[in-house]
């Protein structure tokens, strides 16, 4: 008896003094993920047309599409990917222990959070800004004339800090309400227990939609901060923050040169480039550690990038606004394929 | 009162003759009591009115029936659901033969349960958003018998087994020992079956609806049992080390509420663990879910233990048993039958708990709820309805458990006077 | 023990690790080692975590601004520091659940009353709202509740009652007592009252003790405290209650004024104010925990021996009197241990407010770790408060029951 518990604890004291040195081995997540044979992606649990799980028991939304882009690149199977739904407060935990690979939940990429949090940003898919809606009725102009309002707002995000930086440099006073979901903040605003609700533009474009008198409501027109929502990847992880960089520049690229879901198959070009993205010349897969046509699959499975918005976005709502290509005048830029 | 009266042993009075007679005996005895009725009676009109005319006129249902899927399972993919009516199906072999062999209360319990299912095989839930008019034609007719047979096969299947099974159980009293065994059995079955294997694996991720609920719950309450016991004792325990650690949990766990422990469960636990190692959300949350509900069982087989008379133990020691022979034959048979009710209102209340999880972002019932009303742009506005069934689901399981442990405590005379 | 019931002869020879004596400290050490190396595993780990996150243990951000703006509570600014955001939940938190643990005492006793009553329809209904209320996730109601707040009319069609009196769907707004500037001189004036009070009924409670009873027997002298409370009575509330009222004319101001809530752009402002979330979530606990102890004091009244009720029957006492005298007396011990549990379950749902956003503990500390990223610290702190609450809560109940069941024996 005395021998086995001897053993037990020699055991445990091995354990607990050997574990911390296995903690660290570099595999990169692309290999991960190649050799799980599944994506797996963290997005919001309900936010209107950018994640939510839909009827069927699919998950739906601009993020979702995006996992859905990176599962067709990395494994050519869209429908390779997992969803888990994340709380605001856990989403950066869940990607720091590696339970997620990529996280697309509507995160702003701020210094604090690329520098302090461990996380690497890829290029923003949406550029949002955080704005003001409230009642015409309270015949409002602009934001100095909400002094001593009481204003609805989504706790533990940025949005609650823009909003208290921005009244006090203002100097005024007012009453934060912050709720856990959005559908109570909404509720709320559309019984007047809060004057005015502050958010995305985005959200609140396609909230206004939804209220029972939409033209009741304005949207103030000013921005007070800028909003870049893109994927994240873990710190330090070069090699997949590449592969889900470049994932987002693909349907950027598509979408410059026309290249949809409809005739990428067979799209015939003599633009180097364009043959490049298509895997048909040069190694640019290779190079990213995906297969030789991984930009092709993209384009198969979800479209490029004006496809997504107006299969999740444009039915709620939402305007393209700076969300366009730099040809047209907006802010969507892709590297060059070389 | 009189001395002769007494003797005479004068028969109480018969009150329960006519309507009439129990009318003024329950409801109009005294004067306060009539005032009362009346002041009752026109709250409940009021309360009825206002029920009835939202449950049938101002409720808008179809976002029921149109979400129905991802209510009951949430994101398990439907060309896996199979699997899930076999857990099912094996439930309802095990009940049958044992509302066979048990009768009884267990015959109770499964005659609701088909009973309910009965609803469900007949209410043509899909069809509800069809025009009235169809339900007079033919169509609608061969609709029903195809959705029946069709597309309800697995219910219809499921209710069969309960019923035939139960037929065939009867009075087979030497089944016993192996539907015990069948019913132990049959938590790992459920969740090979759910989770599978290799290719076939349906990670806990897409676990959701009512099918999550229903595990979350059913993990905590086989879970937390025998570490509850063995807190309850260690609490006991002579040796000061093992009670004061026991003690030091226990009231440390009461003390803070559960949504402390799923936070940490979410947040922090992550980072306590070695490496690359991790716990899926799912899992976390039955840890925490268990961790917490232990404490509050191993105060309740506390209450038990405490109750069992000193003698006992002295004699099972006198006989030469040694402490855990002791302690699993002679003490903890008798404390665990005294705490049944408490043990049961444990259970309960770790059934409502599960309602908290969503709040960590896990879609059981109360998440996908949200998820339908918050996120899906089609279905924005429907909240009441969605929440009225949420509240509904739970309160029949509650309710159901409650009336359970209310018949077990009077079969087994536990808490009378 | 089991070594008692061997004879001494056999004990002699047990080598050491059969000795029941040994073993059951070297298991104690064993166990104990086992616990310090799990802590430390885990403690190992969670460094390494951290340093993964590149983040530290520092108390020190309890000291930095918060930043953040919080709707109701003790006065705070955003200029604040993290301590002072989070003493203002701690407040908050307090303030819901003692509000909760009185009505839900009260309205629970009525239910749990009601379900006894000989009136069937009343018995009826008592069970059905217990019945509802308890098999219902308590988050759920919350949330109910909440909604039916919202349901309230808008600022601008407040419900009003005596025009001072506001109830709109930003909560309900009443009159509020505000100091003048002659509040503190009237301050004085109840000082000198109490000093006064004080004075007086020392000097008669001793002159009684002393002189009045001398020639009793000292077991049958009245107590000193009861002396005190005898003066205290007859004499010393008045002479404070002449004092105060006197200096209440004398001071240059009336010392308070009412403040009414005043309608502006945004709604009422001033005053004292109910929000719909701390109205919406004191509801849902109170219902909820009342249906509770409702079933409590059922089974605590119906624990009271049928026999003890006849007696007390038969003795003449009327119905109220059975109850107030025989009955809640000796149900009351029973009801004390369950009713505590209740009231820390109370306490401990406050922390669902985060779903319909009233600024508790839980909700701000929840805020302060999305903004510092001290999330272990933060937990820890949340914890230990409620721990502490929880702690005082049951010493407090525990402190009662032991007080009333010794005034039940002792009489």
């Amino acid at each position: 008896m005395r021998k086995f518990l001897f053993r037990v604890s020699v055991l445990v004291l091995a354990i607990s003094l050997v574990t911390p040195l296995l903690a660290d081995n570099h595999e990169s997540v692309l290999d991960k993920v190649k050799n799980r044979g599944k994506l797996v992606c963290g997005v919001h649990g309900g936010l209107p047309g950018f994640g939510f799980l839909g009827e069927d028991g699919k998950w739906s939304g601009f993020d979702a599409d995006f996992g859905r882009a990176i599962a067709a690149a990395v494994l050519g199977d869209p429908d390779k990917v997992e969803f888990v739904p994340l709380d605001a407060a856990e989403r950066f935990v869940a990607l720091q222990t590696g339970e997620i690979d990529v996280l697309i939940r509507n995160t702003t990429w701020t210094l604090s959070r690329d520098a302090e949090l461990s996380t690497d940003f890829a290029p923003p898919t949406f550029y949002d800004g955080q704005g003001f809606m409230v009642p015409k009725s309270l015949n409002i102009k602009s934001i100095k004339e909400l002094g001593g309002a009481t204003i609805g707002v989504t706790a533990g995000s940025t949005t609650e800090l823009n909003l208290t930086d921005t009244m006090r440099s203002l100097g005024l006073e007012f009453k934060p309400i912050s709720y856990a979901d959005i559908d109570t903040l909404y509720n709320s605003y559309e019984a007047g227990r809060v004057n005015v609700v502050t958010s995305d533009k985005s959200q609140l474009v396609a909230r206004r939609k939804d209220l029972k008198n939409p033209d009741d409501h304005v949207i103030l027109d000013v921005t007070i901060s800028k909003e870049p929502l893109g994927p994240l990847t873990i710190h330090g992880d070069n090699e997949w923050n590449d592969a889900v960089s470049w994932v987002v520049y693909a349907t950027f690229f598509a979408e410059e040169h026309n290249i949809t879901q409809e005739n990428v198959k067979s799209f015939e070009t003599d633009n180097p480039e364009i043959k490049r993205f298509l895997g048909e010349s040069g190694e640019m897969g290779k190079k990213l550690g995906l297969p030789k046509d991984w930009a092709k699959q993209i384009i198969i499975s979800v479209g490029n990038y004006g496809e997504i918005f107006e299969r999740n976005l444009t039915p709620i709502g939402l305007p393209r606004g700076v969300n366009k290509p730099w040809t047209q005048g907006g802010l969507l830029y892709s590297m060059p394929f070389r | 009162m009189e001395n002769i009266e007494i003797t005479q042993e004068v028969k109480p009075p018969n009150t329960s003759k006519g309507p009439v007679k129990w009318l003024q005996n329950n409801l109009f005895n005294t004067w306060y009591n009539t005032i009362l009725t009346c002041f009752a009676l026109v709250f409940l009109f009021f309360v009825f009115k206002g029920v009835f005319s939202w449950v049938f006129i101002q409720a808008k249902w179809e976002v029921i029936p149109a979400n129905f899927q991802i209510l009951m399972i949430g994101p398990y993919p439907i060309e896996h659901v199979w699997r899930i009516w076999i857990v099912l199906w094996t439930l309802a072999v095990l009940l049958g033969l044992s509302a066979g062999i048990w009768k009884g209360l267990v015959l109770r319990i499964s005659t609701a349960i088909a009973g309910v299912g009965l609803i469900f095989l007949l209410v043509p839930l899909d069809i509800v958003k069809n025009s009235e008019a169809e339900y007079a034609t033919l169509e609608f007719n061969i609709n029903i018998i195809y959705l029946i047979f069709f597309k309800r096969r697995w219910l219809l299947g499921c209710l069969a087994l309960l019923v035939g099974t139960f037929f065939i159980g009867r009075n087979k009293n030497g089944l016993k020992k192996w539907i015990i065994g069948g019913w132990i059995l049959s938590f790992p079955w459920t969740m090979i079956m759910l989770h599978g294997f290799g290719e076939n694996t349906v990670s806990t991720t897409n676990w959701g609806g009512l099918l999550l609920t229903l595990l979350l719950a059913a993990v905590g309450i086989v879970a937390c049992f025998p570490l509850g016991v063995l807190l309850a004792l260690g609490r006991r325990s002579k040796l000061p080390a093992i009670s004061w650690v026991s003690t030091i949990y226990i009231e440390t766990v009461r003390g803070v509420p559960l949504l402390t422990i799923l936070f940490m469960g979410s947040v922090i636990l992550p980072l306590f663990m070695p490496g690359d190692f991790q716990l899926d959300k799912v899992i976390r949350a039955m840890v925490a879910l268990t961790l917490f509900s232990a404490a509050y069982m191993a105060e309740n087989v506390r209450g038990g233990l405490q109750a069992i008379p000193q003698g006992q133990v002295e004699a099972a020691q006198a006989v030469g048993l040694t402490y855990p022979k002791t302690t699993l034959f002679i003490v903890l048979p008798q404390a665990l039958r005294a705490v049944i009710p408490a043990i049961v209102g444990q259970f309960i209340a770790l059934f409502k708990d599960t309602a908290l999880v969503f709040i960590v972002g896990l879609l059981e019932l109360m998440g996908i709820a949200e998820g339908i009303v918050g996120g899906n742009p089609n279905w924005q506005g429907y909240h009441v309805e969605v929440y009225v069934l949420v509240a509904a689901i739970y309160f029949i399981f509650c309710y159901a458990m409650s009336y359970v442990s209310q018949k077990i405590e009077a079969d087994l005379g536990v808490g009378k006077h | 023990m089991m070594e008692d019931n061997s004879p001494k002869v056999i004990s002699d020879k047990i080598p050491f690790y059969r000795d029941v004596r040994f073993l059951q400290v070297f298991f104690q050490i064993l166990f104990l080692i086992g616990i310090v190396l799990l802590a430390g595993f885990l403690y190992s780990n969670m460094l390494n975590g951290l340093k993964k996150q590149g983040l530290e243990l520092e108390l020190s951000f309890l000291r930095t601004e918060a930043g953040f703006d919080i709707s109701e509570g003790i006065e705070y600014e955003s200029s604040d520091t993290y301590l002072k955001a989070f003493s203002v939940g701690v407040v908050n938190t307090i303030k819901v659940s003692i509000i909760g643990i009185f009505c839900a005492t009260f309205i629970g006793f009525f239910f749990g009353i009601a379900r006894l009553s000989s009136n069937w329809l009343v018995r009826t209904i008592a069970s059905v709202y217990v019945e509802c209320f308890r098999n219902i996730p308590v988050i759920l109601q919350i949330m109910f509740w909440y909604a039916t707040m919202l349901v309230l009319p808008a600022v601008d069609e407040s419900i009003s009652l005596f025009d001072s009196i506001f109830i709109n769907v930003q909560g309900v707004y009443l009159p509020s007592l505000e100091g003048t500037a002659g509040l503190i001189p009237w301050l004085w004036y109840l000082l000198v009252g109490i000093i006064l009070a004080i004075i007086v009924v020392l000097g008669l409670a001793a002159f009684r003790y002393f002189f009045e009873f001398r020639e009793l027997h000292e077991t049958d002298r009245p107590s000193f405290i009861s002396n005190i409370i005898f003066g205290a009575k007859w004499v010393a509330a008045p002479i404070f209650l002449i004092v105060t009222i006197v200096g209440w004319f004398l001071t240059p101001e009336v010392p308070f004024e009412l403040l009414q809530p005043e309608l502006q752009r945004f709604g009422f402002v001033g005053g004292m104010n109910f929000s719909p979330e701390f109205t919406a979530l004191l509801i849902g606990l109170t219902v909820y925990t009342s249906a509770f102890i409702a079933e409590v004091v059922r089974s605590g009244i119906q624990a009271v021996v049928k026999g003890q009720r006849e007696a007390a029957r038969s003795v003449g006492l009327k119905e109220s009197q059975v109850l107030r005298l025989v009955v809640v007396p000796q149900a009351i011990p029973v009801i004390v241990p369950p009713l505590t549990s209740q009231y820390l379950n109370l306490a401990k749902n406050s922390s669902l407010a985060i779903a319909i956003g009233f600024p508790e503990l839980f909700q701000i500390g929840k805020t302060m770790i999305g903004q510092t990223d001290q999330s272990i610290l933060i937990f820890a702190m949340i914890m230990v408060s409620y721990l502490i609450m929880s702690l005082t809560t049951s010493a407090f109940m525990n402190w009662y029951n032991r007080s009333i069941t010794r005034m039940g024996r002792s009489k």
